[in-house]
């Protein structure tokens, strides 16, 4: 019987660039995927006539270019295309418009307060420094800093020497700033709500945490440390979709000869004598290999597909108070004609990138208070993006799809489990939302996909359709993540690994996950890393 | 109110300055022979990748056009060319090279084969003085300049087919690559040929001037859906050093503009043997090109990958990363945002190409100045070359 030298358990974007990693130095690889389709939630399908929805994850800047230009996901189909034009608005229909242009941009922010204007680029100066620090850690394994063997000490001074570069005054500042909330970061710098309110969206997406409660800055400063072709903090699409990433990887990953199984679900990890030695499938069938690596969340691996008497005592609690909060929903919408705002200049730069709901802080500090009670928001946290105004592939020409994500939607609800009917109620409250700046939009839905965490776990496999694999909390991220001692993606269990989101560094589809798990797993098998350095060291 | 006359030193507007006016809000202009030419409309990344990912506009209206006509015009051209002229059919299209008697190149363009006695050559720079002696011993041919009283717009991008298609142009889709077809469009002819300087699939479009706003109307209103947008110069030369072309200024120096004989280039040195045949008889810098294909250039011209992502503009290339004797230097190079990789052209000491190659790349950070040294990789086939490009009908986008 064929014994393979590694199987991946989920083909998502992460899975499948650990696999091809591990097929590009020469290992015999298997990637099991329980859908008869790839990507896990990078994942783009024609789910109505026309139309290429993403359903899940929708924009992109974290993906490593580094990996990028290595694995040649050019060539294998991949563009990544910058957008513009984010529009905000608050409660009261008032508008506050990302222009591109600095000028405009300052105008703008300037008509809502002079001295907003001038804290923004205190702002980005300082997000931009603490950014710079925290990427350069994407691409690397993080340190053990109880074990101290020769690597993690020198992953340690790797870390410290990021630190100390910025001098005493901004390490103080650093500290405070991963343990603040968005709210009272943001009340350093700014004095009108809109202005702040659109800034801490960014700390509480696909996050159970209110703007108000502490670690949402470092939550913030994650959905701006990525950038389109060196721009820091700006989002690009994936020409195609966000399918196209995995469908790139997954192609990089043939051409170095690996395999791909779809409905092939797996049952069971195998484990015998401590040691990975394959997966049992709910087919039946079960499949050797050297080594076992899964793509799937903590909780999903050590609980799921894992016998509780294979793993040490303690991992099976461990993965099971892993902070998994499903807080976010998903509607993507078919629209017969690009949408107009109300209160957004009629410009081409300005009407077609993303639309984002935040109302107010107390707006959304009380949409995170209807999730703490398992229900929903009337004013819920919208985003909404028009990739068909920029990637000619989405949509019949002159039509358009329109993503909206939607913070907050519980997993469980207060008055029982999910149904049909309440998940179109959920859709409608998005709905109505959009309508209130966009009179006319309801006329314009072809085709609508509702989706609350209920349907994003059962399709994806996300526990309470967590989009980041468990919360980017402090005490989940860097060496903590998944446990403490457990960062560096070998798991109690031998041969056996984690190459997903619920490693560091966490979600946002980077493709470091599979990455450094891959170049982990070749120093044990004692192989050359196939896996190349990042390039933002010289930022 | 001055009194002074500044006409002369104003840029003259192109046939389609009132709507490239109304797109450049940033007043990005610079000038192209005289013209008014965008640099950029309102910001090089969007200009770039309209034309990456969906499509856009170019105005070539300054490009130089002269229309040769006449029983000597084929021979003419043959001789002053480095291309064999004659194999070209009728409504085709052909990248050449021109160059002195030392072999020098003076300049690249395109020759259109209208019928077998007209065809008309285009190209950056001005060359009525070369043309006109080009001609010498030719008296059967006319040389018609019509770089001002002809219209043109470069149309690129995936979904450039799409837009003609939509615009009414029934069977814009079987033009292969440097294939030329004509319209009737307005009730004047519009020429459109497969062509472009963006290395991906595109065409050109020609017509009267007292068309080309009307042109571009269609243009727009067909183009409306498919992301049609505008792009300047900068974008453009960031799309052709994707597709591995030269352009005069980065890694050529026009020979009849340089003062140091070591300053110009010849075919060979910009890696362009192909374009150089020696099967037909006498063409201008036959000789010295001959010759040269017995030494081997002393450069050539490469494509070069620099690892990092600091663009090596304007570096030194070492065979060491110690850096001490230079083989080579940085003709044009930049941050491709699609194949995300630090590209470059690079002219390099033909002896020291299968070495290690290393630039020592210069960059600032807030006003300080840094250096690194970054090990370069030859590339063979160009940064991005798109199967679309080549194939027809073109593939969908």
């Amino acid at each position: 019987m064929k014994r393979y030298d590694a199987i991946i358990i989920g083909a998502g974007h992460n899975g499948l660039t650990n696999a091809a990693y591990l097929a590009k130095a020469g290992l015999d690889v298997l990637v099991v995927e329980k859908n008869d389709y790839i990507g896990g939630a990078a994942v783009s399908r024609e789910l109505f006539e026309g139309w290429t929805y993403s359903n899940c994850s929708y924009v992109c800047s974290m993906m490593r270019q580094a990996l990028h230009r290595d694995l040649d996901l050019s060539r294998h189909g991949l563009m990544l295309i910058p957008y513009l034009g984010t529009i905000n608005f608050d409660d009261h229909g008032n508008s506050l418009v990302s222009y591109h242009s600095e000028e405009a941009a300052y105008n703008e922010l300037k008509r809502h307060s002079r001295h907003d204007a001038d804290a923004m680029f205190r702002i980005q100066a300082d997000l931009t420094r603490y950014a710079q620090v925290i990427r350069k850690t994407l691409l690397r394994t993080p340190p053990d800093p109880a074990r101290l063997r020769v690597r993690d000490i020198q992953e340690l001074l790797f870390l410290a020497r990021q630190f100390w570069s910025l001098g005493e005054k901004e390490i103080y500042e650093y500290v405070r700033f991963f343990t603040l909330s968005a709210a009272d970061f943001l009340d350093e710098y700014f004095e009108t709500d809109l202005i702040k309110s659109s800034m801490a969206s960014s700390g509480i997406i696909g996050t159970a945490l209110g703007v108000q409660s502490p670690g949402t800055s470092y939550i913030l400063l994650h959905h701006v440390m990525g950038d389109v072709d060196g721009n820091i903090g700006s989002w690009g699409l994936a020409r195609g979709g966000m399918g196209a990433i995995s469908k790139a990887i997954h192609s990089a990953l043939t051409s170095f000869g690996g395999e791909v199984r779809t409905n092939a679900e797996v049952e069971r990890i195998l484990v015998r004598g401590g040691r990975a030695t394959g997966v049992a499938l709910t087919s039946g069938e079960e499949i050797n290999a050297k080594i076992v690596v899964s793509n799937l969340d903590a909780r999903r691996t050590f609980t799921r597909i894992m016998d509780k008497k294979d793993l040490p005592p303690g991992i099976f609690e461990k993965a099971m108070n892993y902070k998994f909060h499903g807080s976010s929903g998903k509607v993507n919408i078919a629209l017969s004609a690009l949408p107009k705002f109300t209160n957004v200049p009629d410009n081409p730069y300005m009407n077609r990138g993303s639309q984002v709901y935040p109302g107010s802080m107390e707006t959304m500090e009380r949409a995170y208070d209807c999730w703490k009670r398992g229900r929903w928001s009337d004013v819920p946290f919208v985003e909404s993006i028009i990739p068909s105004a920029w990637d000619p592939t989405v949509a019949p020409p002159g039509k358009h799809w329109m993503s909206n994500f939607i913070q907050y939607c519980p997993a469980e609800l207060a008055d029982g489990p999910w149904t049909p009917e309440k998940r179109d109620q959920f859709g409608q409250t998005v709905i109505d939302r959009i309508e209130t700046m966009s009179p006319g939009f309801k006329d314009l839905i072809e085709h609508m996909e509702v989706r609350t965490p209920h349907e994003i776990e059962q399709e994806v496999g996300l526990t309470e359709g967590n989009i980041f694999q468990g919360e980017l909390t402090i005490d989940q991220l860097l060496f903590n993540r998944p446990f403490p001692g457990y960062a560096q993606y070998r798991m109690p269990v031998k041969n056996m690994y984690m190459c997903g989101s619920s490693t560091h560094p966490g979600g946002g589809v980077s493709s470091a996950c599979g990455a450094n798990a891959a170049r982990e797993i070749l120093i044990d098998l004692k192989k050359p890393s196939t896996v190349p350095e990042d390039d933002c060291y010289d930022e | 109110m001055s009194s002074f006359d500044r006409s002369l030193e104003r840029a003259r507007p192109t046939h389609f300055q009132p709507r490239l006016e109304e797109y450049n809000i940033k007043g990005g202009w610079s000038s192209w022979n005289g013209y008014k030419s965008a640099e950029y409309y309102y910001d090089v990344a969007l200009e770039y990748f309209s034309v990456r990912n969906a499509c856009g506009s170019y105005d070539i209206c300054p490009m130089q056009k002269y229309f040769i006509s006449g029983p000597d015009a084929q021979r003419m051209l043959d001789r002053m060319v480095t291309r064999d002229v004659t194999k070209m059919r009728v409504g085709r299209v052909s990248y050449v090279l021109w160059c002195t008697d030392e072999g020098r190149l003076i300049d690249d363009g395109t020759i259109f084969r209208l019928s077998e006695d007209e065809f008309m050559l285009t190209c950056g720079s001005p060359c009525t003085a070369w043309l006109k002696k080009s001609c010498f011993g030719f008296d059967k041919l006319w040389v018609r300049d019509r770089s001002d009283d002809l219209a043109a717009l470069s149309l690129q991008g995936p979904t450039s087919c799409a837009v003609l298609k939509k615009m009414g142009l029934t069977g814009i889709e079987s033009a292969k690559p440097f294939a030329i077809q004509h319209f009737e469009f307005n009730g004047t002819s519009l020429m459109v040929s497969r062509t472009g300087f963006s290395g991906d699939l595109g065409y050109e479009l020609w017509v009267e001037p007292e068309q080309a706003l009307a042109l571009w109307d269609a243009l727009y209103a067909a183009g409306s859906d498919f992301g049609i947008h505008p792009f300047g110069e900068e974008a453009t030369n960031m799309l052709r050093l994707e597709a591995g072309f030269i352009m005069p200024g980065y890694e050529f120096n026009e020979a009849l503009k340089t003062v140091h004989f070591r300053h110009d280039q010849t075919p060979f040195e910009l890696n362009l043997a192909w374009m150089v045949d020696f099967n037909k008889p006498h063409f201008n810098g036959r000789a010295a090109l001959l010759e040269e294909t017995k030494r081997g250039p002393r450069y050539t011209l490469v494509k070069l990958e620099v690892d990092g992502n600091k663009p090596a503009e304007g570096s030194f290339v070492y065979d060491s990363a110690k850096c001490s004797s230079d083989v080579g230097y940085v003709c044009s190079a930049m941050w491709s945002p699609v194949v995300k990789s630090n590209i470059a052209l690079a002219m390099i000491e033909t002896q020291y190409l299968d070495g290690e190659l290393w630039a020592e790349i210069n960059f600032s950070k807030e006003l300080r100045h840094y250096s690194k040294v970054a090990r370069c990789h030859i590339k063979k086939a160009p940064f991005w070359a798109p199967e679309r490009a080549r194939s027809t009908p073109p593939l969908d986008y």
